[in-house]
């Protein structure tokens, strides 16, 4: 039912558009630098749209927050620094990557604390197995009796 | 008048599903035969009567009856017959008429395939699958009726939809495969609620409840597949996969599937990790219902949603928290009485699956958790924040790799009591071969990533292993010939794992491959002036304004040649579509065994040139091939003989052949 959906998207006037968002002119002449901000806007949510990150968006906010970095970049900043100048004005919500700090870390340690609590109920419950007796065979009933003979019979 | 009969017979559906979950539960539990035996005409009777309704809806939008609110808000005479066909289900009302007819399906071919089963757990696994559809036909008729008249005077001249975007025959074909994935989830979650009331698992339940299983996990499978491949070639950059809430609600239930079709093989062989397996049939349908939750009431914000309505997320919400609430209770008070049997040292085949079963549940998990803590979050929290991609690549990956990394292992140690030492020297060639790989993947790369080796270490792990896997079960002595003639008599089971676990290999492989390597350049071309992006060389030759059948086309003719040869002429389009007053992006795409070419045509820009976008993306095509992989291999398996002949053993009684355990 995923992309079928898009149809709700649209006729509520959020349009999904499926062009990449990145233009020519915004791209910064030195290579390196351009790899940098392409790799903040990865991380950077188009503030508007519905879980896109702003490099892959073409709304305008999108397109202004790319031009922001960029500048952020040019002006010598950091790439910690330019997603702090981000997220001090728009809030953490910007942030595709969540913040590993306070509350978060709830949801960054969620996964390897169930992985210790499930290697530790499975490790419990394979040693009882190893060391269970086995148990007793239950003796057929007289209708698997029967069938048995049924299908052996050939 | 077709119209009025089909929300009749969908009315009177609701009131088969409602007597079929009362009476043959009453019948299982005082053994009265004929109250059990009348689920099976019941469950027939509602498969018949949904399916009147469906075909009257479809008649709807097949003859264009706009004065059915439903036709006329998502259907329009100038769409091909096609996407008439699939706008039935293109919509929040008749894709919940499809999931109803699928549920209903499915009980039905319980009803008539399920000749083998005590008639005590046929009866109730009936009656619970009867009950979830009495769910579902409430939902529908009291929140969300197809069948509903637009109220006004008079039919409007037209309808209304005619989304661009959705007029794709891998779009179309998409969320069927989805729901008979989620659907086929039901029956898992019918048996073990059967058996919780019976308070008996034994080996016979795991073998019923595979193949449902499997057949569910492999249509989610081929459904996550076309979307995911639908969006690579439409959306117009390639993504194939971004973690959206709605993805993650279908991928939830395949982790959880995966993992249950493989505990259920304890289950069959060993008879232990019941009470684990019975939990995991209920959580991979609650996950199910949970998808479905999260789609449709609109709770967590998504790129693809319905036109929601906070009514429908409450309804949904109760029918979650009933069902879901009432199988665990159920769970807890009668999971103390399923004991295992089995007993098996900690190296052996089982513990391989119990560890199968964290990596895969864990996984799930965290993708839970990714979804749902927006929202838990701003509620608890009051930290309103965002959970996206960077955040389950790390997250999510280290399970699935470790997942991968002993999955070669695992599948090749033997049931109850096992040694390291007898299967680890068997699996050196894999183990060789892998390094070798991912040696000559890191030298070949120009960018040093660790990223494209892993995965090149991991999936020739993974696929060689599995090989090797299958060429061990044709024994140790004998000429070629003869283990040659052995491996052709394998059951297909073993066929079907070897093709399903190297699929995963490729799967992984490839994604890790295309993540690492891709090559991406953006740029204003000009009219005849080559560029070179990744090794070749691109021109755009013209670009020009056309019209298809129902929109206007602006494409050019991009020439891409390699060392001076031409390879091909792709032809990027932008289309906008009037009628829907939108534009879309039509990607060229030259798919190749080794890499895709893809390129698109942008804004014409003021100098005179146009912007245009090119992405060689390495193995692309490897994901989806992995993808069938895995849903050929469950086919495989699904076909095995001891289903086909469990299915008929009354009729034709025959000798066994010492089938291997598997």
């Amino acid at each position: 039912m995923k992309r079928l959906l898009i149809i709700a998207t649209v006729l509520s006037g959020l349009l999904f558009s499926p062009v990449a968002a990145v233009e020519p002119s915004e791209i910064m002449d030195d290579p390196a630098m351009e790899t940098r901000a392409r790799i903040i806007s990865k991380n950077l949510r188009c503030l508007v749209c519905r879980n896109e990150s702003i490099d892959e968006s073409n709304a305008g906010i999108a397109k202004d927050l790319r031009l922001l970095v960029r500048e952020r970049l040019e002006a010598g900043d950091s790439n910690a620094e330019v997603v702090a100048f981000v997220v001090d004005r728009y809030g953490e919500y910007v942030l595709l990557r969540p913040q590993t700090g306070g509350s978060n870390l709830l949801l960054w340690g969620a996964g390897p604390a169930m992985l210790i609590v499930a290697l530790g109920l499975s490790g419990y419950y394979l040693r009882r197995r190893s060391r269970a007796k086995p148990a007793k065979v239950d003796a057929l009933s007289e209708d698997e009796k029967a069938r048995l003979a049924e299908i052996l019979k050939d | 008048m077709i119209h009025e009969l089909g929300h009749f017979a969908l009315i009177l559906a609701a009131m088969v599903a409602v007597v079929q979950a009362v009476i043959p539960l009453i019948g299982a539990q005082k053994r009265w035969p004929g109250w059990m035996a009348m689920a099976e005409p019941a469950a027939t009777a509602q498969f018949l009567l949904t399916a009147g309704a469906f075909a009257a809806l479809t008649h709807a939008f097949v003859t264009s009856d706009f004065s059915v609110r439903l036709v006329y808000a998502n259907s329009h005479t100038l769409k091909p017959m096609l996407y008439k066909i699939s706008g039935v289900w293109g919509n929040h009302e008749g894709s919940m008429l499809l999931w109803l007819l699928i549920l209903t399906l499915f009980g039905a071919c319980l009803a008539w395939f399920g000749g083998n089963l005590p008639p005590g757990l046929k009866a109730r696994a009936l009656a619970v699958q009867s009950a979830i559809a009495v769910a579902f036909f409430a939902f529908i008729l009291f929140t969300s009726n197809p069948f509903e008249r637009l109220d006004i005077a008079g039919v409007p001249f037209d309808g209304r939809g005619l989304n661009p975007l959705l007029q794709d025959p891998g779009l179309a074909l998409h969320p069927p495969f989805l729901y008979l994935g989620y659907v086929g989830l039901s029956m898992a979650f019918s048996f073990a609620v059967a058996a919780l009331i019976e308070g008996r698992v034994d080996a016979a339940w795991g073998r019923w409840v595979r193949p449902w299983t499997l057949a569910a996990w492999i249509f989610l499978t081929i459904g996550i597949a076309l979307g995911s491949w639908w969006a690579y070639y439409e959306l117009g950059w390639g993504g194939f996969w971004f973690w959206d809430p709605v993805e993650n609600a279908s991928f939830m239930p395949w982790l959880l599937a995966a993992a249950l079709l493989h505990s259920a093989i304890v289950v069959e062989k060993r008879e232990s990790l019941k009470s684990w397996t019975i939990l995991l049939a209920i959580l991979a349908f609650g996950f199910s219902l949970i998808g479905t939750f999260i789609v449709r009431s609109g709770v967590i914000t998504s790129v693809h949603a319905f036109a929601n309505d906070p009514e429908r997320g409450v309804f949904i919400l109760l029918i979650l928290g009933v069902y879901m609430g009432g199988a665990l209770t159920l769970f807890a008070a009668r999971a103390g009485a399923m004991e295992a049997k089995g007993v098996f040292g900690v190296v052996s085949r089982e513990s391989a699956l119990v560890l199968n079963n964290v990596f895969l549940a864990v996984a799930c998990f965290v993708v839970f958790i990714g979804t749902i803590w927006p929202l838990l979050s701003e509620l608890f929290f009051e930290r309103v924040l965002s959970v996206g991609p960077p955040f389950f690549n790390v997250a999510f990956t280290p399970f699935m790799m470790a997942l991968g990394a002993i999955l070669p292992i695992g599948a090749m140690l033997p049931w109850k009591r096992a040694a390291m030492g007898r299967v680890v020297p068997k699996l050196w060639p894999a183990a060789v071969l892998a390094v070798a790989v991912a040696g000559l993947a890191w030298s070949v790369q120009t960018e040093k990533t660790l990223l494209g080796p892993v995965g090149a270490l991991l999936g020739a792990w993974i696929v060689v292993g599995a090989v090797i896997d299958v060429l061990s079960r044709t024994g140790r002595g004998g000429s070629i010939g003869a283990r040659l003639s052995r491996l052709t008599r394998l059951p297909r089971a073993d066929w079907g794992k070897l093709t399903a676990h190297a699929g995963l290999g490729v799967t992984m492989f490839a994604i890790a491959g295309l993540m690492a390597w891709e090559v991406e350049d953006i740029r204003v071309a000009q009219i005849d002036e080559p560029f070179a992006v990744g090794g070749y060389e691109i021109t755009l030759k013209q670009v020009q304004d056309t019209q298809g059948p129902n929109y206007l086309s602006t494409m050019a003719d991009i020439e891409i040649s390699r060392k001076g040869r031409l390879v091909t002429v792709l032809h990027p389009e932008k289309r906008v579509y009037p009628v829907a007053g939108m534009p879309t992006t039509e990607a060229a795409i030259d798919y190749r065994a080794l890499r895709d070419l893809y390129v698109v045509i942008g804004d014409a820009q003021s100098n005179g040139g146009h912007t245009v976008r090119t992405y060689i993306k390495p193995f692309t095509n490897w994901i989806w091939f992995g993808c069938a992989m895995m849903a050929f291999g469950g086919l495989l398996s699904l076909t095995d003989r001891r289903y086909r002949v469990a299915a008929g053993a009354r009729k034709t009684p025959k000798k066994t052949d010492g089938v291997p355990a598997e």
